[in-house]
């Protein structure tokens, strides 16, 4: 029954997708994913419909939550690496152009002021200006401007009627509104907005036979390896796009004194913060689940909720109040213990406050995941170790760790690689200071990620596809840690199993 | 088996490919060409949606068209730039002035055609803010600064330079009445926009500026002599010096201990009022005062514009609505009533500042303001700076932390 249920729900999924999905494909033209999409569907479907590859109908889910949440990130992460993505190389080369033209549109001095009303003769869009002052009315369209005889207008320059012409609602035709310029001796007349309309020049205007943009006296020539149109003294234009700068973003994170110059440093402070962080919430989280699984102790579910507090709380809100608790002068932590110290100002405390947060905010967790495993351990194995003659210590330590280890190692493991990476902590409660004072570039309690932060967004804008670079070798740190330690714990349960 | 396997694998790949081909497409939400869609999407900070609202409905009332306020509570800039470049973005965007740079180089919105009448009607400043490349890139609607707010119990006269503010503070902290000599807000990681007016009377700058007067950040001088003799008037003020500026009192606290009265002075924005107000202390408002003998204590200007998106969908539309329906009086004056910040128009200014008297006092401490500089290359001084103040604060050498703020800036403007 459930395996119906089950089928029939992850068949209503693929077709609710297929729904979703195919329409604006076809209307795109993208044969190619459309022909994807319907393979990979059809093969869905005889999956779940046949009776056979029963192994195959459970690993498909997984498999596709693994690809989409874990695989395509980290491949889009990878290939935008490869690109100058970020702010002022976010769009196309034709967009930047467009902007470029855009922002060269300089009004005609002395120019008249058109009141502007919208209509359309035979299907064509047409723009009906009244000049302001003589009050004459012109109809413009893409071949020039025209006389009108017999219009009737507003007050305010508004062409109630006219005759041949249908005046047109507001909003409606947009695009075409936008794109109709009409031609004049010394421009065009573009509309700005729905009511008027002016009379402009551009001044710089893109050349294809040249590859670039002229205009003012001055060329600016396109550069396809920086993503700019540059002038000959090397100033370029705001506007860029995208291009693929090749493997420069890793090999400026390699070589580039900023950089590199305090990645060892950060590294080995990212170690200590992310161990020590695990460690000490392990062992408090241990204890206290220890001492609540021993059957001579009382009330342990007020216990229990009370431990839990601290996680069940927003760890934002948690992680400023610590920050304010820290100040020096108006922090509760000084105040209680009647000290005057600069909690965040010296580089020693400011990581020590750094993991005891850390510990506060982490230790229900292991607490958690500490009394699960303590419960599926037989008291018989503690109960004979004691009759052997072993102490309360030997036997926790000889009996119960290992085996607690051999279900919470994966988890320690995991928590390891999410401290690694503990961006939040360290903005919300920190950011990075202090800093050294001949040094802006990084701070004391700066991890890696808060680091390529800093780097990649705070400096320049937007620097993503350094960002991603970056972001590509704190992967690879953080995977290959994980995968050794993966591996010891294999062998831990080779040896206990 | 192992066929099993790959079959499983290939579909669910395939599916993924399917979808992600479909997301990643832009078409689906453009009109059909020859009909236009008739609707207005304005995207804003919560602060402002609910004051837009009517106007949006008249507008809409008005042009026969439907507008939608969208309220994006976090980093609006951030999810514009990237929603236009997806093509999910809206037709105008309500934000502050410098952001101009950054929607410019990324192609995020249009400039914005003015009459000659209508931009006279603007406060010269606000004009000059909403100015970048030469074009008006923005309806400026309101602006702020910050001033000086002082307890008139504590302190019944305004003081005149910085010197008699500190001697003001100090005497009143020896004697017991306060804890702090002035809540100006450093922080552990400094701040640069509130002690700007204090580093601009001492001396020092930002950047150079280029011939048509705008900031030239080809010439970043953070580091330059007279800046660090800027951050050595601040070293005086700080922590090993009177005690004035401390790091400890950041954004979380300035206002909160002005407004229990244990802080004699304040240097805020209009945003401080209602706080200031709520704790019953009585105030008053002035300009920041200079260093007895120094440059003018200039605070930096900011102003909130409507922006037409470059890839609005009904942006003939949108000019309508930022050109010629929210540069009117009266729909700066009600969106004053609904947000009271200093309107941009002349006209809607000389409308209200009757009955706000704190409006005129923050005006006038404005007056000589210098608009924030809007070019992209300002978001590499924010935390450089920021550092090098907070290390001077702390009593550490001025020359060496404005020449690591120096080092710093050039390095993330090298990209």
């Amino acid at each position: 029954m459930s395996f119906l249920l089950s089928r029939v729900a992850t068949l209503s999924i693929t077709a609710a997708i297929l729904l979703y999905a195919v329409p604006p494909l076809l209307k795109a033209e993208a044969w190619v994913a459309l022909a994807i999409l319907c393979a990979a569907a059809a093969g869905i479907c005889y999956l779940y419909l046949s009776k056979r590859h029963v192994p195959a109908k459970y690993l498909v889910p997984g498999t596709v939550f693994l690809i989409v949440f874990q695989l395509v990130p980290l491949l889009y992460t990878f290939s935008i690496a490869f690109t100058n993505y970020g702010d002022g190389h976010r769009g196309s080369k034709e967009e930047a152009v467009a902007a470029i033209e855009r922002e060269s549109l300089k009004e005609i001095p002395g120019s008249p002021d058109y009141a502007l009303t919208i209509a359309a003769k035979g299907g064509d869009l047409v723009f009906l200006l009244v000049d302001r002052e003589t009050k004459a009315v012109q109809a413009g369209t893409a071949d020039g401007l025209s006389n009108v005889e017999g219009a009737e207008v507003s007050l305010t320059g508004k062409i109630l009627s006219a005759p041949g012409y249908e005046i047109l609602p507001a909003g409606d035709r947009d695009a075409e509104v936008q794109a109709l310029a009409v031609p004049t001796a010394r421009g065009a007349i573009k509309s700005s907005g729905l009511s008027r309309a002016i009379e402009f020049e551009k001044t710089r205007a893109y050349a294809a036979d040249c590859d670039c943009v002229r205009g003012e006296g001055k060329e600016w020539k396109a550069s396809s390896e920086t993503g700019y149109f540059v002038d000959a003294q090397g100033n370029n234009l705001l506007q860029g796009w995208q291009v693929n700068v090749g493997w420069s973003n890793f090999a400026r994170a390699l070589t580039d004194p900023n950089v590199n110059g305090h990645f060892f440093n950060v590294l080995i402070w990212n170690f200590v913060f992310s161990i020590a962080s695990v460690f000490v919430t392990f062992v408090l989280g241990l204890s206290c689940a220890l001492a609540l699984h021993s059957p001579r102790m009382k009330g342990t579910k007020i216990y229990r909720a009370l431990l839990v507090l601290p996680y069940a709380m927003p760890a934002f809100a948690l992680m400023l109040v610590w920050r304010d608790m820290f100040n020096k002068d108006f922090g509760l932590i000084n105040r209680v213990l009647g000290l005057d110290h600069d909690w965040m100002g010296t580089p020693a405390s400011a990581r020590l406050a750094l993991i005891l947060v850390n510990l506060w905010l982490g230790y229900p967790y292991m607490f958690l995941v500490a009394t699960g495993a303590l419960q599926a351990i037989p008291r018989e194995l503690t109960e004979a170790s004691g009759i052997d003659g072993a102490s309360a210590w030997q036997s926790f330590r000889r009996v119960t760790l290992p085996l607690l280890l051999v279900a919470l190692t994966p988890l320690l493991i995991s928590s390891f690689a999410f401290n690694f990476n503990n961006f939040n902590l360290i903005r919300f409660v920190t950011n990075g200071g202090p800093y050294a004072v001949d040094n802006n570039l990084v701070g004391k309690t700066d991890l890696l990620i808060t680091y390529t932060y800093r780097l990649a967004f705070e400096g320049s804008g937007g620097l993503l596809g350094f960002a991603a670079a970056l972001s590509t070798f704190i992967f690879i740190i953080v995977a290959v840690t994980s995968a050794i330690a993966f591996r010891r714990t294999r062998a831990q349960e080779e040896v206990y199993s | 088996m192992r066929a099993i396997r790959v079959l499983g694998v290939t579909a669910a790949l395939g599916m993924l490919l399917g979808a992600a081909a479909c997301g990643g497409d832009p078409a689906p939400s453009t009109p059909a060409k020859d009909k236009g869609n008739g609707k207005l999407e304005i995207w804003a900070d919560p602060k402002r949606t609910a004051a837009l609202k009517p106007f949006a409905d008249q507008f809409g009332k008005e042009n026969g068209v439907t507008v939608e306020i969208k309220e994006i509570a976090e980093n609006l800039q951030q999810v514009f730039v990237t929603g236009s470049q997806q093509g999910s973005g809206p037709d105008i965007v309500i934000g502050a002035h410098d952001w101009i740079g950054n929607l410019v180089q990324n192609s995020a919105i249009d400039p914005v055609n003015l009459t000659a009448a209508q931009k006279s009607s603007f406060e010269a400043a606000a004009l000059k803010a909403v100015t970048f490349n030469g074009q008006v890139y923005g309806a400026p609607y309101a602006m702020e600064n910050i001033a000086l707010f002082r307890n008139t119990e504590l302190v019944p006269t305004a003081p005149a330079t910085i010197e008699d503010l500190v001697k003001a503070g100090t005497d009143l902290k020896t004697a017991g009445k306060v804890s702090e000599i002035m809540c100006l807000q450093v922080g552990a990681a400094g701040d640069a926009y509130h002690i700007y007016p204090i580093f601009a009377s001492a001396g020092g700058s930002l950047f150079g500026t280029t011939a048509s007067g705008d900031p030239d950040p080809k010439n970043v001088t953070v580091g330059s002599a007279d800046s660090v003799k800027a951050f050595t008037k601040l070293k005086e003020l700080g922590e090993k010096g009177s005690g004035a500026l401390k790091t400890s009192i950041g954004n979380e606290n300035s206002i909160s201990t002005f407004a229990s009265k244990k802080c004699p002075f304040l240097i805020s924005g209009p945003w401080a009022t209602k706080d200031v107000k709520t704790g019953g202390v009585k105030y008053d408002i002035s300009a920041v005062p200079g260093f007895a003998g120094g440059k003018k204590a200039t605070p930096f200007l900011g102003v909130q514009a409507f922006y037409v998106a470059s890839k609005a969908k009904s942006k003939a539309l949108a000019q309508e609505f930022v050109a010629n329906y929210v540069t009117n009086k009266d729909v700066a004056k009600a969106l004053y009533d609904a947000d009271p910040r200093p309107p941009a128009l002349t006209a809607a200014i000389d409308a209200v500042k009757g009955a706000d008297p704190d409006l005129v006092k923050f005006l006038a401490a404005g007056k000589d303001g210098f608009p924030m500089p809007a070019i992209p290359e300002m978001s590499a001084i924010w935390g450089p700076f920021g550092n090098a103040e907070v290390a001077v604060v702390k009593g550490e050498d001025a020359a060496t932390a404005a020449a690591a703020a120096q080092t710093a800036i050039l390095a993330a403007l090298k990209k």
